[in-house]
Order: structure tokens, then C-alpha cells, then sequence
């Protein structure tokens, strides 16, 4: 499969556009692999791009049960940072953030990523010095953080409500310069031809139904395209994590929930970045077709449904309302679910599992996509070796029980903060 | 929107209550061992399909309640003051199949 450059893209227009070849394969699944991952989301085929790319591991799959990248992958609102304070975090957020800005070259794909900045406002005192505190503990590792005060944000996003009646005033904001959006599809695309050029195989409409073990091992896997034989198996399919463990009698700390998310009808450039709001979980940011993204906290009970409730959407527009005045008159176009895999400490799991050749790549909440390349990097790293990678070692499965939680939301060590 | 029927003030909209989680789990005694101390404290079936769960009438009045809901759909199934069998009923009413 060719390289995609303006010469082609040229050459393409001039034939009408009728001879542009299809991006990947679309194998039938073979007897058996070195390596299988389930799972042809974001981090599943970054996974197996990375697996072809940097370690000698043999035949790889990817087995999806849709099509790519038709789970959280393609309906999440694609904000992009690294702006975390705890060892454990910081240095793997910010990897993945160097893989992002490197990433459309290394695809030989435009994922379309915008470091347009991201803006989280602080509307107390208290909330400032936690600010002070993140940027300070980011600069110290290397990452980028600007605090700015309440004029500072102000010549930057005129918009907000920065009125004498103002139920939540703005004091001020941190700013992470290099952090931004990218085209959701795009990188699942791209992933995925990135990894077929390689030589893995992505199987779509083949779901995972079950397993064969013997001892401590799997040795095959039951799916509705027949059963594969398998080396290592890589889990990475969100929401739906438990669905696949149960089936192993592994029980996770992880709960599956429902977020939503909602696109408005387009309009010309009004938001230059990615905007948080500090005193409710809401966010917005604008696409490149002029729809304003934006979204909020989760509707908080379990949920398969990948759909959500009227509360929440009212919620979600009582914040962005609170935060942009503006907002009021804009109407909603589209909005969608997608099942959360919320894990007890808010922070993902990747690693080895109490299972010999099984690794587990979960409990992303609200924040995977951003983690894309870096799960994939380190995913991979993990499965080749058979152990973690120094920047996901903090990362464990274990660390629950061992009371290592990593607590980035500084609730306490507390299960179900989310 | 979910419709949850409270023991004591009837049907009302899931806005007024407070989602409080899966009541399948019992808290062990003071001196269990570690490990099933971790099994309650963090480990969770998460099924999909029906799921028992607390709600607490919050905005109402403040009971918890007990309430049986399709994970996979919404669907409220059953609902019930704490120490009420809402599966066992569900399983003898035939609504629910044994092992789900
Ligand atoms: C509304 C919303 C907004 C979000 N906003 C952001 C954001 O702004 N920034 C951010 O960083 N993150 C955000 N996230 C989180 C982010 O989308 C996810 O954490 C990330 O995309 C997860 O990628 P993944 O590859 O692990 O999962 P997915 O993309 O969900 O991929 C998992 C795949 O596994 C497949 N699968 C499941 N079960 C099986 C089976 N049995 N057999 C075979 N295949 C199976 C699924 O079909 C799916 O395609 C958001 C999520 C949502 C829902
Ligand atoms: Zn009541």
C-alpha cells in the first residue's frame, strides 16, 4: 500500500478520484497468533501498530466485534493533554503527548491534531493554589503549564462570564500551551493502516464470545468467526472489560458508566482552544466544521446502554450556560453515549494479569483517548517483555489491594470517586 | 428517563435520587481477612443485563431504596426497601431467568 503525499493526492484528483485503494485488508482470521489483542479501538490498534513496529513478537490480530474505532474511539471529545501532577501519571501522559506530536508523520496520516491549548478555569482561591501546585509539580517534570490571572484569561477568552453577577466569578486558569484536539476517526484510521502495513491482521465483526485455558494459560479464543489459537492475549475494550474477565472468573475493579457527550449546530470560529469549566465538570471546545463540542460529568449508574438520560443533558447545559452566556441561543445537533470503564482510583489499568499470557489494558474514564499512542507504546512494551515498561509500572492491577492508588483527583483513597 | 418506585412516595424521576451502587455486596465483619475486606472494598460483578442496586431518595424521603435494573437497556425490573429479595421474586414472577 502506497504512501499518501500531494503528488498522489494530484494524481488522484486528476483520475476522478476512482483509484484511490483501500486503506487496509480485511483478512480472514487465521488458525492462530503470537499475538492477539481484543479490541479495534484507539488503544487496540496503537497496540498492535507499536507491537509490528518496535518488538519481535510474530503474527499479530486485532479482533473487533463492529467496525473501528466504533466505540469510545469514535465518540469521545478528543481533548488531548498531559497536564497530570503524580508520579505514576505525569511521565505517561506526557510520552503519549510526544507520540501525539509526532504522530501524523509517523502514520503517514493526518490525525488532525490542534495543540490549540487547554484552558482549565479556577474560580477560588483554593482552586488557584491547587493550580499553582499542578503547574509547579508539571514544570518540575518537564511538562508544560502556565498559570494565568483573571485578565490573562480574559484577553484570551472575552466570552466568558466575567460579570458582577457571575454565580462562579473567574479568578484566573491553568494553561497547558501544548495540549489540543485531534480527528477521533482519523486516528483509529490511521492506526489501523499504520498496523496492516505491518503485516497485523485487523479482523472486524468478530467478537469475543470465550476462552480456552489450560493451567494458568489461554490457549484459544472463541469468537463469532470461529476459534483462534493464541501466544499472548491483549485486552483493550473499555467499557465492556468485565464482559470479558467474568468469563475468566477474574473480577476487576471497574465499573462500566455512561457518558455523554453533544455537538451543537455549526457556526464560524468562536473558540480558539479547549475551555474547562472550574467550578462543574463541563468542557467545550470547536471543530473544524464549526460545531461547538462539549461535554460534562457522567449520568452515575452502571450502563451497557452507550445512551444517556435527560438530567445530565440539562446539567451539562445549566454548566456551559453558567460558563459562556453566549451559549444560550445555540442549538444541540447530535448527542451520544459511550460505556466508561471507571476504574476504583480514576486512574487506568495496564499491565500483566493474575493470568500467565493475558495483559489487561482498562480503566481509562473519562480520559483514554488522549492516552492513545502512550497505551499503545507501553502496552505493547509490556506484552513483548512480559512486563511493564518504568512508565507504566505504577499502573498495576495490584495496586488496589497493595493501597498504591493513584489519586490524581486528590479525593482520598477512596473506591468509586468517580 | 429512569422511573424509580419509591417504597414510600411512589414512582418518581431518577433526577431525585443519588445513585449509590451495587447492593449485591455485603459488608464483611470487622475482622474478616484482608482479602475479602479488598473483594468488598474494590471488586465489583458489573454485570450487564439486570444489576441490584442502591438508590437513595435524597431529594425525597431519604430512604434507600433497592432497585433491580437492565444495565443493558435502563429498564427498571423491580424495586424495594433494602432487605427485600427483589431477585428471587423476579426469578419466581418469571421475569428473570435463573443465573442472570
Ligand atoms: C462521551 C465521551 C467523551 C470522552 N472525551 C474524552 C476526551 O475528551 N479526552 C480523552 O482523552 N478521552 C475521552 N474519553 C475517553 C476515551 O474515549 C476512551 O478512554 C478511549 O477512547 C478508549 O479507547 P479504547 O481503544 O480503550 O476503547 P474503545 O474505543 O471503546 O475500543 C474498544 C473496542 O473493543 C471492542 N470490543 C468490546 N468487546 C469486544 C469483544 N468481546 N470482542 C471484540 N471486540 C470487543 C469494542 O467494539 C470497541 O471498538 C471520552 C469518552 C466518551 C464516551
Ligand atoms: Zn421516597
Amino acid at each position: 500500500m502506497s504512501e499518501y503525499s500531494v503528488l498522489r493526492l494530484i494524481a488522484n484528483t486528476i483520475t476522478g478520484h476512482a483509484n484511490w485503494r483501500r486503506a487496509w485488508r480485511d483478512p480472514e482470521p487465521r488458525k492462530s497468533y503470537d499475538v492477539i489483542i481484543v479490541g479495534g479501538g484507539g488503544h487496540g490498534l496503537a497496540t498492535a501498530f507499536y507491537l509490528a513496529k518496535n518488538h519481535r513478537v510474530g503474527s499479530i490480530a486485532v479482533l473487533e466485534k463492529g467496525w473501528l474505532g466504533g466505540g469510545n474511539t469514535g465518540r469521545n471529545t478528543t481533548i488531548v493533554r498531559s497536564n497530570y501532577m503524580l508520579e505514576g501519571h505525569a511521565h505517561f501522559y506526557e510520552k503519549s503527548l510526544q507520540l501525539w506530536e509526532q504522530l501524523s508523520r509517523e502514520l503517514n496520516y493526518n490525525v488532525m491534531f490542534s495543540q490549540r491549548g487547554v484552558l482549565n478555569l479556577g474560580h477560588s482561591d483554593a482552586q488557584m493554589d491547587g493550580f499553582a501546585r499542578r503547574g509547579n509539580s508539571m514544570r518540575l517534570n518537564g511538562i508544560d503549564a502556565e498559570l494565568l490571572d483573571r485578565d490573562q484569561v480574559r484577553r484570551r477568552i472575552p466570552y466568558l462570564d466575567f460579570s458582577d453577577s457571575a454565580r462562579f466569578p473567574i479568578y484566573g486558569g491553568i494553561l497547558q500551551p501544548r495540549g489540543g484536539t485531534a480527528r477521533h476517526d482519523a486516528v483509529a484510521w490511521g492506526l489501523a493502516r499504520g498496523a496492516d502495513r505491518l503485516g497485523v491482521d485487523i479482523i472486524q465483526n468478530c467478537e469475543v464470545t470465550g476462552f480456552k485455558t489450560q493451567g494458568n494459560q489461554i490457549t484459544a479464543i472463541e469468537t463469532t468467526r470461529g476459534e483462534i489459537g493464541c501466544g499472548k492475549v491483549g485486552f483493550a475494550v473499555a467499557g465492556n472489560t468485565t464482559q470479558l474477565t467474568s468469563k475468566l472468573g477474574l473480577k476487576m475493579p471497574i465499573e462500566s458508566h455512561v457518558l455523554q457527550a453533544f455537538v451543537t449546530e455549526p457556526v464560524k470560529p468562536l473558540i480558539d482552544s479547549v475551555v474547562t469549566f472550574g467550578a462543574s465538570h463541563f468542557y467545550i471546545s470547536q471543530s473544524d466544521k464549526g460545531g461547538l463540542v462539549l461535554g460534562g460529568d457522567l449520568d452515575f449508574y452502571n450502563s451497557y446502554a452507550q445512551r444517556g438520560n435527560m438530567p445530565t443533558i440539562e446539567h451539562v447545559m445549566a454548566a456551559g450556560q453558567a460558563m459562556i452566556p453566549g451559549l444560550s441561543r445555540m442549538r444541540i445537533l447530535r448527542h451520544w453515549g459511550g460505556v466508561m470503564d471507571m476504574s476504583m482510583d480514576g486512574s487506568p489499568i495496564i499491565g500483566t494479569s493474575p493470568i500467565d499470557n493475558l495483559y489487561l489494558n482498562c480503566g481509562w474514564c473519562y480520559g483514554g483517548f488522549k492516552a492513545t499512542p502512550g497505551s499503545g507504546w507501553v502496552f505493547a512494551h509490556t506484552i513483548a517483555n512480559g512486563e511493564p515498561h518504568p512508565i507504566n509500572a505504577k499502573l498495576t492491577l495490584d495496586r488496589f489491594e497493595r493501597g498504591k492508588l493513584i489519586d490524581e483527583g486528590g479525593k482520598g483513597p477512596f473506591p468509586g470517586h468517580h | 428517563m429512569i422511573i424509580i418506585d419509591c417504597p414510600y412516595c411512589g414512582p418518581r424521576d431518577h433526577a431525585e435520587f443519588t445513585y449509590v451502587g451495587d447492593a449485591a455486596r455485603t459488608r464483611p465483619a470487622e475482622d474478616a481477612s484482608q482479602a475479602t475486606w479488598f473483594d468488598y472494598v474494590y471488586l465489583r460483578d458489573n454485570p450487564r443485563g439486570p444489576h441490584l442496586e442502591y438508590w437513595q431518595h435524597s431529594s425525597g424521603c431519604r430512604a434507600m431504596v433497592k432497585v433491580l435494573r437492565d444495565t443493558s437497556s435502563h429498564r427498571v425490573l423491580a424495586c424495594g426497601l433494602p432487605a427485600d429479595q427483589l431477585e428471587a421474586e423476579q426469578l419466581e414472577a418469571g421475569h428473570l431467568e435463573a443465573g442472570q
